[in-house]
């Protein structure tokens, strides 16, 4: 589904953010990305949704080499994918409801859909009281609950959660991993950053592990180990 | 664009505006001083056109003939010199109209009036007075007058003086005055609108500065570029038309105290010229400020929406 062919990114008057990466990710994976800060995670991650151009190399999203694309089917991509962040990107002036509805309407979706889908998602991550509540009227894990909520509203064929339990308590941690890994078990691909050692461990899936821009590691069923 | 989409547009511009409270209240704030400042250019050049008017009114050249020119041949060159295309109006006065206005303007003075009398004939001629639609063509409509054409050949003999010469000094100065008045008037307008215009941008420039995350996450969400700037335009206009209508409330107060304290000083009555013109006037303002809020906000989102 995603294919990395020798990609360096270096930042200007820096060294090498990313080194000559060549990886491959299936369609259905749960891909955990582990490394110290600074190794290059959100680097990767920043190429595949576009924010960054390779200074060398090419990314693929299936047959569409990401960098290539117009601004309007870069749209039409970032619709594909769903992505959950550390700081949550919420829309601090919109609710609750309208920070889903957004993502929807974005994705041209009908009214009526939206006023059936956005109740039910909401349910989904327990959040059906704070519907009408705007991200700072909510707590930590209760603003990544709604982040995931709208990360899968349109059904995308990847998730992309960059250190998505930064920010949380261990309970909220393990609700958010749950969360993902249900959302993978119904078959969409997930890819997960984090340096959390108990998230990786309970997860028992695929582990990347990056280390000053290079790829040291891939375990199949791995734990963490750095 | 479906009609949907443009419906979910002006939409989320009007929660927005309702949302960003002390932003949008600092952005109308700036916008109603820009169409305050545009406004009282308006009622500055409305002032400057109506009392150049009234001192170009005050201009003439008066043609005076000899007390034996006969009226015949006084009204042909009056239907001659209204032929000309430089000429607005021409009045004939005649002598018998020549002496009771005279007799009128003296109708105190006891000596001159007796002294006329002792006269036993009218001493006036009559007279024409030729207006012309610039205080600019003075000069030529005299010469043609003073020079042998085939108008004035036959009228050589009746005509007694023209006053131009004596006019010509003042006559001069006000042309240049007038073209200087409003030349000047028109570089203080431009200029005007032009610094408030760039303090209005920076204005808008900056809200949208605060937003720039929330267009990052907008894009990111997979939101097209026309559907993240829609809402911006559309908050934009509401910034304008609101302080339109709020620089017309202002301007209801201050033109009716101008109105009722400034007549006299202005030459004319600001309060008749808002209500007169009051719909014009709140057009030109929801206009400019249509623009302006619109245009700001789409240049300001452009750095934004850049790949």
């Amino acid at each position: 589904m995603i294919y990395f062919n020798n990609v360096t990114k270096i930042y200007p008057k820096d060294s090498p953010a990313v080194e000559d990466v060549n990886l491959t990710i299936n369609a259905g994976e749960f891909v955990s990305l582990v490394g110290h800060s600074g190794a290059g995670k959100t680097t990767l991650i920043k190429l595949i949704l576009a924010e960054e151009k390779p200074t060398a190399g090419t990314v693929f999203f299936e047959s569409l080499d990401i960098h290539k694309l117009k601004d309007t089917d870069l749209t039409k991509l970032r619709k594909r994918i769903g992505t959950v962040f550390q700081d949550f990107k919420l829309l601090p002036n919109k609710t609750a409801y309208e920070n889903i509805a957004f993502a929807m309407e974005a994705a041209g979706k009908k009214d009526e859909e939206i006023a059936s889908d956005v109740p039910h998602v909401l349910e989904l991550v327990d959040l059906s009281p704070k519907m009408h509540h705007f991200p700072h009227q909510m707590s930590g894990g209760e603003r990544q609950r709604l982040a995931i909520a709208r990360a899968i509203i349109n059904q995308p064929e990847l998730i992309i959660a960059d250190e998505p339990t930064g920010n949380l308590d261990p309970i909220n941690t393990y609700e958010v991993v749950q969360i993902l890994k249900k959302i993978n078990d119904l078959g969409t691909t997930v890819l997960l950053t984090t340096h959390n050692r108990g998230v990786i461990d309970s997860i028992g899936k695929r582990v990347i592990t990056l280390e000053k821009g290079k790829i040291v590691r891939d375990d199949k069923d791995g734990k963490y180990s750095i | 664009m479906g009609i949907t989409n443009i419906k979910r547009i002006f939409r989320a511009g009007f929660i927005n505006f309702w949302r960003n409270g002390s932003v949008s209240l600092a952005s109308i704030l700036i916008s109603t001083v820009t169409l305050s400042v545009i406004t009282a250019l308006i009622f500055l050049q409305a002032i400057l056109n109506f009392s150049l008017t009234q001192v170009k009114d005050k201009v003439d050249v008066t043609i005076y003939f000899t007390t034996t020119a006969s009226e015949d041949k006084i009204l042909a060159l009056k239907s001659s010199i209204e032929k000309l295309p430089e000429v607005a109006l021409v009045e004939y006065t005649s002598q018998e109209k020549a002496l009771e206005d005279f007799k009128a303007r003296h109708a105190d003075d006891y000596l001159t009036l007796q002294a006329l009398d002792e006269l036993n004939e009218n001493p006036l001629g009559a007279t024409l007075n030729v207006k012309a639609r610039e205080t600019s063509q003075y000069e030529s409509i005299a010469k043609f007058l003073q020079g042998d054409s085939a108008l004035t050949q036959d009228s050589s003999g009746i005509i007694d003086k023209i006053n131009y010469n004596q006019n010509k000094v003042v006559i001069d100065r006000l042309t240049s005055i007038i073209d200087g008045a409003q030349k000047l008037g028109y570089a203080v307008t431009l200029v005007l609108i032009g610094i408030c215009i760039l303090i209005t941008f920076n204005t808008i420039r900056l809200t949208i500065y605060i937003a720039r995350e929330e267009i990052g996450i907008m894009r990111l969400v997979g939101a097209s570029n026309t559907y993240i700037r829609g809402p911006f335009l559309v908050e934009g206009m509401v910034y304008g038309v609101l302080s339109s209508f709020i620089t017309m409330l202002i301007f209801w107060p201050v033109s009716a105290w101008l109105g009722s304290h400034m007549t006299d000083f202005f030459g004319m009555n600001i309060f008749d010229y808002y209500t007169s013109n009051f719909f014009q006037i709140l057009l030109i303002l929801i206009g400019t400020g249509i623009i302006l809020g619109s245009i700001s906000s789409g240049l300001a989102i452009r750095r934004y929406l850049r790949k």
